[in-house]
């Protein structure tokens, strides 16, 4: 076996997205480019306006927006709502980076959760993406349908606007904030068709945790499981010789998904760091008292709550904490409304993916009871689920009540609606538990509000203190994270708590940057074939070492190098023919011993004046000795890695000066 | 020593003497000494040593070399210490690992140390300089204990500088002796010479020695013990010299400047604080010329973990200081006040301090419930010295953060709703008035929004703190107009009655409390939910009554009769109503309880009942007319089927306070042969058999109608004085005898022999 080193340029990290809990990263590491996550920054849809389901008259006959000298001609563009200005559209979105690299080139994706993978449409469907897609079965599943969800929300309520005047550069200039310090707006895209996320959830393979999976033979990925949501994982992309870990969105605290693997972290060469919790200030258990109160409390006077919510994740911890609290609380006889597309779907995914749960959960499959509460909830009519506020509910419908529905932004799905019926009483409260869009920014369309807005962002991923107990514990060589980690938040900059803290400090990257991975090792392992492994004849050097010299020829295939055994030299075929290419061989000289060893000098001395030397003196230099013999005008240099001998034309003399030298070294 | 145990006593010495029978364990060994101490303070413990030789044998064998265990040899020792023989078996056992051998050692050396020092130096006349004897004069055995623990404190291995302290600490706490004059004379230099090492050793034992010597009367008059200890509080670090500026400060005479250099060491963390956070050099700090970030850095290590424990204790010393008669004068209390808010701004995030230091301290604290909970404490202390407006209205804001912070841990919002009670007390305008003042009742409505959500929160623990901080409040103010307004005008009122009905027991206990308290003050609910919109409302009453006969758990029931007592005591107007059927109804409910504490308060409310209506009369016995009426209302409440049966209850203290009660009856009765009763003499034959067969165990049987006659005669016939004296003994008096522990002690070790044999 022979070792080699790699050169830095194999192993790139490119960044496509600016947002930090929706990350998109491509590495390039070895001879493999793997994409981490494409996550879909939403944010974008809050310079929207809001897409009513029922005719709103508010929302209809809003005035246009026209420039400071009465040029109009955004009129039909940008609508003036609540003392701000949006654009009257079909909500865009910011899509991840798509010119720092070739995306065709990418060979696969690895999805962490399944809320990093809604630009995946975007990806594998118009960037000429031929690779494979990893996730485990409930990402894909539940990726699926917040999917379903949001092309259904936006479907539902067609719009044959498209706004992309104000866009211009020159235009957007001249626009009131936020929308003149919106970024990346000629990346906007509207959203995707319910055929592309077939297509592309088409080229996802399922993998489960802990599961190895061999990329061309150079490179092996592995999903390790992350706490956060379920299916949700960290990932392992490794070599024989180099480590990268990807955390993405993963959570200690115990709730419904299997806890997390932090072990398999461990000796990483970088560990790239992402989708830590948005609001490191807030403490979910807090944030969950402060729910539970909030609702208990409009509800005791009458009023109705409303709880912006994604279909899948904490809204099921949220059930379990109300299935705990209503009847302490003496509200059992209050209705609980979940409104979705999927809500069905989403209620009953999250029973069947016992081996994904926690163990307390996965116990109760085998009782046999359901792992969730809900379906308790459900049984007893205190939890009654829709798929719109068309139909069957309206029927249904009692005041007060809680409902669940999206979407978190508050511009599209079953919200608007019930944004503009509550809006304008005080008893009713609107409880933010998702941390995704700032409240304020959500609720700028639908001011003046007379309805308490309560925000109780529940974000059970990593805070900085559990980020700095995991480095200690797994201590990577180097960590890659956001830049927004590697400083406080802005509204808080004293807080130098609110920060990853490591060291080496660790390399930040922003949107469009790429980022030269360090590594230390740098090693390939080389395969011998047998026949050549045969031949080798050692030589201990040390005890426990031994050294062999080998003659073979490098055989590199799909990222697999062997040594097989040189060709015997071609006979001499006596004729003059011309040689081909293919009998080109590497000549085998006669090969000369191999050295080792050092010369101790005070011996050597005593040697040569065995053999008839005198006036020897030995003079110390930086990388060794000098040894002079005067008499004879003759100096010979010993350093570490190398041994001269000067002398004046002397053939006889050097070759006897030699022979004394090679006694005292080892050959081989 | 009675002759049983002087009869077991040799069996157990051979038992302990032996390492083949280990004692089971170290308890027992503790109860023999105490029991060995009680024995020789009763008589001679030389003849008790003649009487039982194997005591001396014993003592003589554990001096051998041998596998005795450390607790044997422990224990050995405190007796030869107790007995005050054996002066020369301590030098190679005070270097024990074990903590018991070399404890026992240290006090035994101290003992010698006493006997031998005492007895010279005692007998001396006036005039040969009573007390301060020459070291050169000192017994033998003396100069070589002394000489050892000069030997120690020179020594480089710090465990032999810390056993040395030790034992002097020992000897100066427990010895007021004028010959420890004479040793601190001796041995103060080698002390004062640890201060020249560095780090220096044992820095707590120096700390507990310094303090021993100085709380002395023998020696506080040595002014080189005050330059040592002021060396001392300048050589350790913050952390280490804490407790000995909070010890000098608690002594009742010390110098002045030495007090003052004690409460700087003190304030000094919380000075850096200060600093720390100041937005502008040359704010005012704690102490004068503090010479910022340098002496913050100095102060305040860099680990969070002892950052936090330094701070930590310098919260708790000053917390005990506050309240002291010696506590220093001036005392700093706004900067400390300002203190207090600055820590807790840290640890909540909402301080910004400007400078690296500031920052740093910042991410230390935020979150650290340890020190939101000492900073609480203290600012609750605080609340007894008030402070100028504006530090007030700083209090109040940063109290009204922790209680609204979805953040706050249950313990700490308790401690936050127990600091601001105490703020609102303080707060009361002129002192004497129970008014709030126009700051505290603008507070007032924002603590009634945030404890509406505070009794919705989905633990319970919360729930608790919160009505407990309600009927506190309720208790201090439900009178005042401006509460009782901001309070009917909130949910608060309704969501705690809602509470009786939690499903955890401490939340409903607290909730009777609570509607206790509201109801007294004419401030309850109707109690009304989602669920019931409409349904029949019951009065505080019925609701309690209910509680007191259904609830399933002991507190709230208990919670139930401390209410009832204070309404009957109060004359709460539901109880005036018809007060005879009031007591009727819950003692019934209490006679039957199975927690015993609600008997135990069902007799309590009996006693109200029947001080009600005798205590009138005065003291001593009641009229005729008087007795025979109460008699008859205490037969119609049926008191005495309670009383008597509560007189053989299997728990001790039920049957306690019955036996209170009747004697109480019993005195008010008049002594005997009054002119109604001389005629006739009533059956008690029926009241006399029911009692015997309640002393028996049987508890089936009841009373039936009881005439008041009768009932007299039978408390006349009851020795109850000899029944209370008889309760008054312990329940385990029996188990506790000397004779019954040897008995233990030996029994064990054959358990364990039998357990070897059993073993194949």
């Amino acid at each position: 076996m022979k070792c080699f080193a790699t050169t830095d340029k194999e192993h790139r990290a490119y960044c496509l997205s600016g947002h930090p809990t929706l990350p998109c990263n491509v590495l390039k590491f070895k001879s493999t480019t793997i994409m981490l996550d494409c996550g879909l920054d939403m944010t974008s849809t809050l310079n929207f306006l809001p897409l009513p389901l029922v005719q709103s008259p508010r929302l209809s006959s809003l005035p246009g927006w026209s420039l400071k000298d009465g040029n109009a001609f955004l009129d039909k563009e940008l609508k003036e709502c609540s003392g701000h200005v949006f654009v009257d559209s079909v909500p865009e979105f910011c899509l991840p980076e798509t010119e720092l690299i070739d995306l065709s080139t990418v060979d696969v994706i690895l999805i962490s959760n399944y809320h990093c993978m809604m630009a995946l449409p975007y990806i594998t469907e118009h960037t000429g993406f031929t690779g494979t897609v990893y996730a485990t079965e409930p990402t894909v599943q539940i990726g699926r349908l917040l999917m379903e969800e949001l092309v259904n929300f936006i479907e539902r309520v067609p719009k044959a606007q498209s706004a992309s005047l104000w866009k211009n550069k020159d235009i957007q200039r001249l626009l009131p904030s936020p929308l003149k310090d919106a970024v990346e707006v000629s990346t906007w895209r509207r959203c995707y068709t319910m055929q592309e996320v077939n297509s592309a959830l088409s080229k996802i393979q399922l993998v489960g945790y802990s599961q190895k999976i061999e990329l061309f033979g150079a490179v092996q990925v592995t999903p390790l499981s992350s706490g956060y949501a379920l299916g949700s994982s960290n990932w392992i992309i490794q070599s024989h010789y180099e480590k990268v870990s990807y955390v993405s969105g993963s959570s200690l605290l115990t709730t419904h998904p299997q806890p997390m693997d932090q072990a398999s972290l461990k000796n990483s060469d970088v560990l790239i760091l992402t989708g830590l919790t948005q609001i490191p200030t807030a403490n979910p258990d807090g944030m969950v008292g402060e729910f539970c109160s909030n609702l208990a409390l409009t509800v005791r006077n009458g009023g109705n709550v409303l709880v912006p919510c994604y279909p899948s994740g904490v809204i099921y911890d949220l059930l379990e904490c109300l299935y705990q609290y209503i009847d302490s609380a003496g509200l059992s006889s209050i209705p609980f409304y979940f409104i979705s597309p999927v809500a069905n779907s989403s209620l009953e995914f999250s029973q069947i993916f016992a081996e994904w749960l926690c163990h307390n959960k996965q116990t109760k499959v085998y009782l046999p009871e359901p792992p969730f509460p809900h379906a308790e909830l459900i049984q007893t009519n205190k939890l009654k689920h829709y798929p719109s506020i068309h139909g069957d509910f309206s029927n249904d419908f009692r005041q007060p009540c809680v409902v669940f529905t999206g979407h978190p932004s508050l511009r599209f799905g079953d919200v608007v609606h019930f944004m503009e019926l509550w809006g304008k009483s005080s008893l009713n409260t609107v409880i933010f538990t998702e941390p995704d869009f700032s409240y304020l920014e959500a609720l700028a369309p639908y001011q003046p509000l007379a309805m308490k807005c309560i925000y109780c962002p529940i974000d059970t991923r990593l805070n900085f203190i559990q980020v700095s107990k995991l480095l200690k514990e797994v201590q990577p060589l180097h960590v890659v994270c956001p830049e927004q980690y590697t400083q406080p938040p802005p509204a808080q900059s004293h807080r130098m708590d609110l920060m990853v803290d490591c060291q080496p400090p660790a390399m930040s990257y922003r949107r469009a940057e790429v980022l030269a991975l360090p590594f230390k090792r740098r090693y390939e392992k080389i395969e011998i074939m047998p026949e050549l492994a045969d031949s080798l004849v050692p030589m201990e050097i040390k005890p426990g070492i031994s050294l062999a010299t080998v003659s073979a020829v490098l055989h590199t295939k799909d990222n697999k190098h062997v040594l097989q055994p040189p060709p015997r030299p071609a006979q001499p075929t006596g004729g003059k023919k011309r040689k081909r290419a293919s009998d080109d061989i590497p000549d085998c000289k006669v090969l000369k011993p191999l050295l080792s060893g050092s010369i101790p000098v005070d011996q050597f001395v005593q040697t040569l004046e065995k053999h008839g030397f005198s006036d020897i003196k030995v003079e110390d230099t930086a990388k060794g000795h000098i040894v002079l013999l005067q008499e004879a005008e003759t100096l010979i240099q010993i350093e570490e890695d190398s041994t001269h001998i000067i002398c004046d034309d002397d053939e006889v003399l050097r070759v006897r000066l030699r022979d004394l030298v090679l006694k005292f070294l080892q050959k081989f | 020593m009675d002759p049983e145990c002087a009869r077991l006593l040799p069996a157990l010495c051979a038992v302990l003497a032996d390492p083949r029978q280990p004692v089971a364990d170290d308890t027992c060994l503790e109860k023999l000494l105490d029991w060995f101490k009680a024995v020789t303070d009763a008589g001679s413990s030389l003849l008790l040593l003649q009487e039982n030789p194997c005591l001396v044998e014993l003592l003589f064998h554990v001096r051998k070399p041998q596998d005795l265990s450390s607790r044997i040899l422990s224990f050995a020792l405190r007796l030869a210490g107790t007995f005050a023989a054996q002066e020369d078996c301590f030098q190679y056992l005070q270097g024990d690992p074990s903590l018991f051998v070399a404890s026992a050692a240290g006090q035994l050396l101290v003992h010698i140390l006493d006997l031998a020092m005492r007895g010279p130096a005692e007998g001396r006349g006036p005039a040969e300089g009573r007390g301060r004897l020459q070291a050169r004069d000192w017994p033998a055995c003396a100069r070589r204990i002394v000489c050892h623990l000069e030997d120690c404190l020179c020594s480089e291995a710090a465990p032999r500088v810390t056993q040395a302290l030790h034992v002097l600490t020992t000897a100066f706490g427990h010895c007021h002796g004028l010959w420890t004059q004479g040793l601190w004379v001796q041995l103060s230099p080698l002390v004062a010479r640890l201060l020249e090492k560095d780090p220096v050793p044992a820095p707590h034992a120096l700390v507990e020695l310094l303090l021993s010597v100085a709380r002395s009367s023998v020696l506080s008059s040595d002014p080189g013990l005050w330059e040592t200890v002021a060396q001392t509080l300048s050589h350790l670090s913050p952390m280490q010299a804490g407790p000995l500026a909070a010890g000098i400060l608690k002594l009742q005479d010390c110098p002045q400047a030495l007090r003052i250099q004690a409460f700087g060491v003190l304030l000094r963390p919380l000075a850096c604080v200060l600093e720390a956070a100041a937005q502008a050099p040359g704010t005012p700090g704690l102490l004068e010329g503090a010479a910022g970030d340098q002496m913050a850095v100095d102060t305040l290590p860099p680990s969070k973990s002892v950052c936090v424990g330094l701070l930590c204790s310098t919260l708790a010393h000053l917390e005990l200081l506050q309240p002291l008669p010696q506590r220093p004068s001036p005392w700093p209390q706004a900067p400390l006040l300002a203190a207090a808010v600055t820590i807790l701004r840290f640890c909540n995030g909402s301080a910004a301090p400007s400078s690296e230091l500031g920052g740093h301290l910042c991410a230390m604290l935020v979150g650290c419930v340890r020190v939101q909970r000492a900073a609480l404490d203290f600012l609750g202390v605080l609340s007894q010295g008030l402070g100028p407006r504006e530090l007030v209205t700083q209090v109040f804001a940063v109290l009204l953060e922790y209680l609204v912070s979805p953040d706050s841990s249950p313990t700490v919002l308790k401690k936050a709703f127990q600091a601001t009670l105490r703020w609102l007390l303080g707060s009361a305008v002129p002192p004497s008035c129970c008014d709030l003042e126009p700051h505290a009742q603008l507070v007032l409505r924002e603590l009634l929004a945030v404890l509406q959500k505070r009794l919705c929160s989905p633990c319970w623990e919360v729930r608790d703190s919160g009505l407990e901080f309600l009927t506190q409040m309720t208790r201090h103010w439900g009178g005042q107009a401006t509460f009782r307004q901001a309070l009917l005008a909130s949910e608060v009122p309704k969501l705690a009655s809602q509470l009786l009905q939690d499903p955890e027991s401490y939340v409903r206990a607290s909730a009777v409390a609570a509607a206790g308290q509201l109801s007294s003050r004419g401030l309850h609910a109707a109690p009304s939910s989602p669920e019931h919109p409409a349904g029949p409302q019951k009065t505080p009453l019925e609701e309690l009554l209910l509680v007191l006969t259904t609830d399933s758990e002991g507190f709230p029931r208990r919670a139930a009769m401390r209410v009832f007592t204070e309404w009957l005591r109060d004359g709460h107007v539901a109880v005036a109503e018809d007060r005879e059927r009031f007591v009727a109804r819950v003692l019934q409910a209490a006679s039957g309880d199975l927690d015993w504490e609600v008997r135990v308060q069902g007799l309590e409310l009996a006693l109200v009942f029947l001080q009600q209506l005798l205590g009138a009369c005065g003291p001593g016995a009641a009229p005729p007319c008087a007795l025979a009426q109460a008699l008859r209302a205490l037969c119609r409440v049926q008191l005495f089927e309670f009383a008597f049966r509560s007189l053989f209850d299997c728990d001790r203290p039920v049957a306690q306070k019955s036996c209170d009660l009747l004697l109480f009856l019993r005195a008010k009765a008049a002594p005997s042969g009054s002119p109604q009763e001389a005629g006739e003499s009533p059956d008690v034959a029926p009241v006399e058999a029911a009692l015997r067969r309640w002393r028996a165990g049987e508890q089936g049987q009841p009373l039936g109608e009881l005439a008041p006659e009768a009932i007299l005669a039978v408390l006349r016939s009851l020795d109850l004085e000899a029944l209370r004296d008889t309760l008054a003994e312990s329940s385990d008096h029996v188990e506790r005898s000397p004779q019954s522990l040897l008995q233990d002690m030996l029994a064990t070790v054959g358990v364990l022999g039998d357990n070897e044999a059993d073993c194949y």
